[in-house]
């Protein structure tokens, strides 16, 4: 029920909200929680796995039962705002995933500040305001939507909160985060934030933990009902939501924290049950001038009632109630300090795990510290914050205390569980877990929670623990007859739970990954190319005309490119600028073949090999002048050739005199091929003779186009047949692509075509005939590595492995029938394997295609001493059919390599 | 993420960095006289201690600058 007069919610502003489909009214200010308190809703779902009765626990992120559906999915009722419209269902385990996508906005934000303050209680802002009075750049997160921590729940120094807050908020270098909780804390002092659609990444140079602590649960027989709830939770509705969970409550308890809560609702509450001998006279004297008996000495052993608490036993006796309000002790919450590396221990006196040692720089303070007293929470975050402030630079004094009275903690006297029937005695609430559990878990031989906690899922759920840890932590310690609790789970990140759509932020859907595209990309979309993902560029994969699939596509234009012309844009290219007196010295160590001596205008190709002597990547290197090359990687390995030629660059020869610059994008390539080039390049580039005699293969020259565009035209070919590459100025690309296909002769090819192509001529593609762990000579490209001269990874081609004899090695396939087609990764086994695994295999398909040229199909593959079983045939079993194929040389067309010439 | 001190740039995030391993293992002066025991040892054998290591690093989304500094591996704090 609502309390007439009295917490932090405005009875002006009345909010209407639906639960499971039933109406009712709670005002600006509440949580989902206490307006459904407020409205006499203490029971939830059941529970997930037994079925049993289930209500409200707890009023912060620690709540184990209260889940309920909203739009989305295993929302806390503790931690959701109420506002006007919500339409809450109470969820008994898993919620639903909307099929809507998510339509607002998440973004991330970094932050740097000198000193990051976790936790808005007391002590977190005292810190604060310590912190960012000497000007320290300061930000100060807290998850709930005001400040105030536990001094909201006991209606203390609510003057004093007021003006730090308006002071906080008037600080220039303050920046105070409400509703934003951290819940992942990373190295060098890297924090993540989230609020509901901010992502906050703080670095700080100093952090200052404030976290505050948790309360924990009792164990005992039927410790599940509804209206069984922790202290400070009914304390919290009362004090701050004016919600009143019931009239008749008992206290049970185990330290002096709880005793708050019976004097706050002194009239409604008959009886402290206390588990120590002596608790502290001046309690138990308040205690009985507010007319609340105490009983020492005492637990409760069950809680009485079937769908909700009416009463409990304490020893033979039975004492009616409707609430029955639970401490365990305190748990301080170490979470953010653990994830931090902080070391824990325990603390017989304090009865909790309690931080050791810090390995960042930071302080941890107040409740989080294992620190319970008002004076001595907001003394130490005083102090943290300007020790923060000094070890950062800046300088203050250390604030006046607005509270100085001694309070006395007297030390509490836990209790791990109550001995009654296990099975009804709940460790975890929401996995119903109970004591019978851990038992069967310790009966097999588990000792370390952490194995207690895979085997029974305690702390697995969305909570993680946060009530039901330490109880298993106690549990554990008395079943097994230890002294004393014996470590805690790892604490792992994140705190609570964040949506992916808050981790994403912007990076989806068209922002999930940049797309890159050519100068002429336009012009491909204009003329119905299909498009294929070659890293993060788009490339056209084929040009279909009307009434053509991809096949017949892609025959049209390879035999435009072997009996006419064809065009590709083959802009993607890595490209990498290499200058330096030592260039081509440095050339000649990563490149298998020599640079060195590579007269200026001409091309090469080259292969580059990692250390281990295994393909790594491949193209063409113009020498431009003395000290100056332009090397052509693949195109999705431009970025890490550049890391390659920079690691070995400054690593191992930083006496070489040598620069690389990318460059990719400054230029637009587009490769003319086919018996027709020349009378292409004539129209565009009518200034450059490109005939034999004048324009050998492997050279380039620099001339103007037809327009004046400056052009680097070289005459290479990665198809076997007359080509030559116009390299422009990016920006001219598309023009210059233009006035290429208006002299109306050439076809244009996508990266498809190009792949039959070149298999054709059994060019490999690094990358696809190879996997990392090929080698040149396994390709059967020995004529490229220099027995003359070094290169980086040349010592691996003596290593035993590479000469083993059945090292795959690249070979043809030619299908017994023309038209069947091998898939690419396609296995192979010899003729007369039983099919029975282990099946052993001969290697795999790396490229296959239908060929207008040869008019059937073929293929490239890996396959082990293949060119020992050149004319044998190899099995590739599918699915649904065998295909049978000859192995050959891997080259099919053109072997004499005559056409290259036109 | 560890906050990384590149030696040109101040400190940066991990993210704009590339990772180079053990620092201190050149490649050899003259590989084609090492045995094949030695030459596997450059190859593939790297220390992993746990506590302080030397290792390589490349600001690769900045200066592009390679350079080495020690961190302890069981705390991710970096020393020098």
């Amino acid at each position: 029920m609502r309390l007439p007069e009295g917490g932090r919610i405005d009875r002006t502003k009345p909010l209407r909200f639906t639960v499971d489909g039933i109406e009712h009214t709670g005002c600006a200010g509440d949580t989902l929680a206490s307006a459904m308190i407020a409205n006499g809703l203490l029971t939830v779902a059941p529970s997930t796995y037994l079925g049993r009765p289930r209500g409200i626990f707890a009023a912060g992120v620690d709540e184990p039962n209260a889940l309920v559906q909203l739009d989305d999915p295993m929302q806390l009722a503790t931690t959701v705002e109420l506002v006007d419209g919500l339409a809450a269902t109470t969820l008994r385990g898993k919620g639903r995933l909307t099929d809507e996508p998510d339509a607002a906005r998440y973004d991330k934000r970094n932050a740097h500040c000198d000193v990051l303050v976790v936790g808005g209680g007391p002590a977190g802002v005292a810190a604060a305001l310590a912190a960012g009075r000497t000007g320290a750049r300061t930000i100060l997160a807290d998850e709930q939507r005001e400040l105030g921590g536990s001094l909201l729940t006991e209606n203390r120094l609510l003057d004093w909160l007021a003006d730090a807050v308006e002071e906080l908020d008037a600080l220039p270098e303050t920046r105070v985060l409400t509703g934003t909780t951290a819940f992942g804390y990373y190295d060098q002092n890297f924090v993540a934030c989230a609020s509901k659609t901010r992502l906050w990444h703080v670095r700080a140079k100093h952090v200052v933990l404030a976290t505050g602590a948790h309360e924990r649960p009792l164990v005992f027989v039927d410790n599940d009902l509804p209206g069984i709830m922790l202290a400070s939770a009914v304390r919290q509705y009362v004090n701050r939501y004016a919600a009143l969970p019931g009239e008749n409550i008992v206290v049970a308890t185990t330290n002096d924290g709880a005793y708050g809560t019976a004097f706050d609702l002194a009239g409604r509450v008959s009886t402290i049950v206390d588990s120590r001998s002596e608790p502290p006279a001046e309690l138990v004297n308040r205690a009985r001038e507010l007319g609340i008996e105490v009983l020492a000495g005492s637990t409760v052993r069950q809680a009485l009632g079937t769908q909700r608490i009416g009463g409990v036993r304490v020893g033979d006796r039975e004492i009616a109630c409707d609430v029955l309000a639970v401490s365990g002790g305190w748990n301080p919450a170490v979470h953010l300090f653990s994830q931090s590396q902080g070391k824990t221990r325990y603390d017989e006196r304090k009865a909790a795990f309690v931080p050791d040692k810090s390995v960042q720089a930071q302080h941890i303070v107040g409740a989080a510290n294992a620190v319970y007293d008002l004076t001595g929470c907001l003394d130490e975050g005083f102090s943290a914050g300007i020790e923060a402030a000094k070890m950062t630079g800046f300088d203050g004094e250390k604030p006046a205390a607005p509270y100085t009275a001694r309070e006395v903690i007297t030390d509490p006297h836990p209790v791990w569980f109550v001995d009654g029937p296990e099975g009804r005695q709940f460790v975890d609430l929401q996995r119903d877990v109970t004591v019978a559990d851990v038992r069967r878990a310790t009966g097999a031989g588990m000792r370390s929670v952490e194995h207690v906690k895979r085997y029974t899922t305690i702390g697995t759920a969305h909570d993680q623990g946060k009530t039901s840890g330490f109880a298993a932590i106690g549990v554990i310690a008395q079943l097994l007859g230890a002294e004393s609790p014996q470590g805690t789970t790892t604490y792992r990140p994140p705190y609570t739970p964040v949506s992916f759509a808050l981790l994403a932020g912007r990076d989806r859907g068209e922002l999930h990954d940049p797309v890159r595209k050519t100068p002429m990309h336009d012009w491909h979309v204009r003329n119905g190319a299909v498009f294929e993902n070659v890293g993060q560029w788009k490339r056209p994969w084929y040009y279909p005309q009307p009434g053509e699939d991809m096949k017949a596509a892609v025959l049209r234009e390879c035999r435009a490119a072997r009996t006419d012309v064809a065009v590709m844009d083959a802009s993607t290219l890595g490209k990498i600028d290499i200058q330096g007196p030592d260039a081509g010295e440095f050339l000649n160590r990563v490149y298998t073949n020599a640079f060195a001596k590579l007269k200026v205008g001409h091309c090469r190709y080259g292969l580059l090999c990692k250390a281990d002597g295994m393909v790594f990547d491949d193209g063409v290197v113009m020498r431009v002048a003395e000290d100056r090359f332009l090397a052509t990687t693949t195109t999705g390995n431009a970025a890490a050739v550049l890391d390659w030629f920079e690691e070995w660059a400054q690593t191992e020869w930083p006496d070489l005199e040598v620069w690389f610059t990318s460059v990719t994008e400054q230029w637009a390539t587009i490769a003319v091929v086919g018996p027709q080039a020349r009378v292409v390049l004539a129209i565009v580039a009518p200034d450059v003779d490109c005939s034999q005699d004048a324009f050998d293969f492997m050279t380039f020259k620099d001339a103007f186009l037809a327009d004046g565009t400056p052009a680097r035209i070289a005459r290479v070919s990665f198809s076997g047949e007359l080509a030559f590459e116009i390299n422009v100025d990016g920006r001219a690309g598309a023009r210059v692509w233009d006035a290429v296909m208006a002299t109306g002769l050439p076809t244009p090819y996508g990266t498809e075509t190009m792949h039959v192509l070149r298999a054709e001529k059994g060019y490999v593609i690094v990358g696809q005939d190879t996997d990392g762990t090929v080698t040149p000579q396994d390709l059967g490209m020995e004529w490229i590595v220099s027995p003359r001269k070094d290169f980086v990874g040349k010592r691996s081609y003596q290593r035993p492995d590479a000469t083993r004899p059945d090292r795959k090695q690249l070979v043809g396939l030619l299908p017994t029938d023309p038209d069947e087609l091998l898939p690419e990764g396609a296995q192979l086994i010899a003729p007369d394997t039983p099919l029975t695994p282990p099946v052993p295999m001969l290697g795999h398909v790396t490229s296959s295609y239908h060929s207008a040229a040869l008019e059937r199909t073929f293929a490239l593959a890996l396959v082990k001493g293949g060119r020992q079983l050149i004319g044998r045939t190899v099995l590739a079993p599918l699915r649904d059919r065998t295909i049978a194929a000859t192995i050959t040389e891997p080259i099919f067309y053109d072997p004499e390599g005559a056409r290259r010439d036109g | 993420m560890l906050l990384i001190p590149c030696p040109w740039c101040g400190d940066r995030d991990e993210t704009e960095f590339h990772y180079g391993g053990q620092a201190g293992v050149p490649y050899p002066e003259r590989p084609a006289e090492l045995t094949d025991e030695q030459w596997g040892e450059y190859l593939f054998v790297r220390d992993n201690p746990k506590g302080e290591f030397a290792e390589r690093w490349s600001h690769s989304a900045g200066c592009r600058r390679w350079f080495n500094l020690v961190r302890n591996t069981a705390t991710h704090e970096i020393v020098r």
